[in-house]
């Protein structure tokens, strides 16, 4: 495409044009389709965040964990102790949200110490494990001491408020109404560039490198010198932070939290986000994650559609949503397994994959002979 | 004092005994090969002695155990692995595998010198260093994986079975790159199911018969060795 091209050699250009784009979408988003969509904006970046998080233990180290969310929901739920009347604690966001993540990246290491000898299918089985242990004690732990407020949930979390400037409220900055919405996604936006910032230079960096070593292989790596326990526990580490950031920024915006939300399809989805939009691969899993947070709310039309022709709703948008989902997976699985929008170096080896194969019966007959 | 010395070496797998009791010792420069049947316990020795096995008895490199150190700190130690079966990074490129190989290494400068080193004896891989490594034939992968354990700076390379399942064709020329790496000085212990092609190279040999040495020496001698050439030699 010939604007492609015209920004691609203007680098400067095209970054002004995408931080104003960013700065006026919820305003764009909210005047054309209403302010409900700014909140899926706002969701949107949540999952990108959780999706790049994910993305360092299973793109860049290859470590397939299926209970996610439990990071998330550790952070959501250290901001609920800490930040509202359940224990009367009113801390302020910035001492809760590096707890959350700090203890989130604990659990990580704890979930990641006893399960370094697993690899592959068995690993998920264990992850997965870990993610429902901790949303049945969220659901649980309201007796005999109330911990949790079980499954009612915890009510009435602090919203972000820097000094006397409270996010929960609309307020009006020069002449413009500007909603909570808008300036969660403003706030949701700063998160979601700083943990682009660290994928990005952790991608690049020696343990990186180790990572992908790991990766391809364990044994080989450790013959490299790489200290594989320390370099696997590191990934769940910092993908276990970045979903407990996520998890505290999600309760503040919400101001409510329950263990519904940490459930195993939510795990499920992030991954799916990583999957669809290109495993490893920064831009393609921010493409994944706000595909996949939009779509499905774009699916409620359907339901207005449905009354519109039919006059009731025949097939309920929510089942439809996993009907859709679920074909275009493998869809995907079939036709693009590199993902939406892959690096060029994902693309090049799914698409060698049948010459890789071919060299590798090649050399069967290289033993024969 | 032997760069590398193996006392009463023994590993079980459960209940199964591979390696039961062996010694074995390289000095520096050396080349020396360690012969068997498949499934006599070559492998399992070699990766008790970097580490990857827990293991009985005594390790001694360079004047200092290894006894119950991690493979990546024997690998910083100097000793080099090149597994069996190659263990390359099959969706790295070939660069990015050799560069790999010198993780531990913070001289840039030497390490970019060691790169077209490895080029210069291997210019295969420098036709196709921005190609995936999965994509290399056998005896390339092969190339690549001793470049790249090279590319360390190792005072041992340990080389499991470089022969297995290559051509003819192939296999020679990985053996004349071998003996080129000895000649400079590499100490280099061969674990080779190919014991015609082992003792050639070699200068001392141990030939090991399950789990146990039953023969030690010379690999001149070996080579002539009546039971060695019954059993290993196809006479």
């Amino acid at each position: 495409m010939p604007i492609v091209n015209y920004l691609r050699a203007r680098p400067r250009l095209a970054l002004v044009l995408v931080a104003v784009l960013l700065a006026a979408l919820p305003f764009l988003v909210g005047a054309g389709l209403g302010k409900s969509w700014v909140r899926v904006l706002d969701f949107a970046l949540l999952y990108v965040m959780l999706a790049l998080g994910l993305n360092i233990v299973v793109g860049y180290a290859g470590l397939l964990d299926l209970g996610y969310v439990a990071f998330y929901a550790l952070g959501a739920y250290l901001y609920a102790w800490l930040a509202s009347p359940h224990f009367g604690l009113h801390l302020p966001f910035w001492a809760v949200l590096p707890l959350g993540a700090l203890l989130a990246g604990v659990f990580g290491v704890l979930l990641g110490a006893p399960t370094l000898r697993l690899r592959g299918d068995y690993l998920a089985i264990v992850t997965l494990g870990f993610g429902e242990i901790i949303r049945i004690f969220m659901n649980n732990l309201n007796a005999p001491v109330n911990i949790t407020n079980g499954p009612q949930g915890m009510n009435l979390i602090d919203p972000i408020a820097l000094g006397g400037f409270a996010l929960s409220k609309t307020h009006q900055i020069f002449g413009f109404s500007v909603s909570n919405a808008h300036l969660y996604y403003y706030l949701f936006l700063a998160f979601v560039l700083l943990v682009m910032f660290v994928a990005l230079r952790l991608q690049d960096s020696r343990i990186g490198r180790a990572w992908a070593a790991i990766r391809e292989d364990e044994l080989a790596a450790s013959a490299m010198g790489i200290d594989t326990r320390n370099v696997k526990l590191l990934a769940f580490a910092m993908g276990a932070t970045f979903g407990g950031l996520a998890g505290g920024l999600f309760a503040a915006f919400q101001g409510f939290i329950s263990p519904e939300s940490f459930g195993l399809m939510e795990s499920i989805m992030i991954l799916c986000m990583i999957v669809l939009g290109g495993m490893g691969h920064i831009p393609g899993v921010i493409l994944g994650a706000v595909l996949l947070t939009v779509l499905p709310e774009a699916l409620r039309y359907v339901g207005d559609l449905q009354r519109a022709v039919l006059g009731h709703v025949a097939v309920d948008p929510a089942d439809l949503r996993m009907l859709l989902f679920g074909c275009a997976l493998i869809l995907m699985m079939l036709y693009r397994p590199e993902g939406l929008w892959p690096s060029r170096q994902r693309k090049r080896e799914l698409h060698a994959e049948d010459e890789v194969a071919a060299h590798e019966s090649a050399s069967l007959y290289d033993a024969r002979g | 004092m032997s760069l590398l010395q193996v006392e009463g070496l023994h590993i079980h797998y459960g209940g199964i005994q591979a390696v039961r009791g062996i010694d074995l010792k390289i000095d520096e420069g050396e080349l020396v090969c360690l012969i068997g049947a498949n499934g006599a316990g070559k492998s399992s020795a070699l990766k008790g002695i970097v580490g990857l096995l827990p293991h009985g008895g005594q390790v001694h490199y360079a004047g200092a155990s290894l006894k119950g150190r991690p493979t990546h700190a024997i690998a910083a130690a100097g000793l080099a692995l090149v597994p069996e079966g190659r263990g390359i990074f099959a969706r790295l490129t070939v660069a990015e595998n050799l560069a790999m190989g010198a993780y531990l290494r913070r001289d840039a400068d030497a390490v970019r010198a060691d790169y077209e080193r490895i080029y210069q004896t291997f210019p295969r891989l420098a036709e196709r260093r921005g190609q995936l490594a999965g994509l290399l034939s056998g005896g390339e992968q092969q190339m690549l994986a001793i470049g790249r354990a090279l590319m360390g700076r190792p005072r041992l390379l340990l080389l499991d079975e470089p022969s297995m399942g290559l051509a003819p064709l192939m296999v020679r020329n990985i053996y004349e790159t071998i003996q080129a790496v000895a000649r400079e000085g590499m100490t280099i212990l061969l674990v080779e199911q190919n014991a015609h092609l082992a003792l050639q190279v070699s200068s001392r040999g141990y030939v090991m018969e399950s789990g146990a040495i039953t023969l030690a020496g010379p690999s001149a001698e070996l080579a002539a060795d009546p039971q060695v050439r019954a059993a290993y030699l196809g006479e």
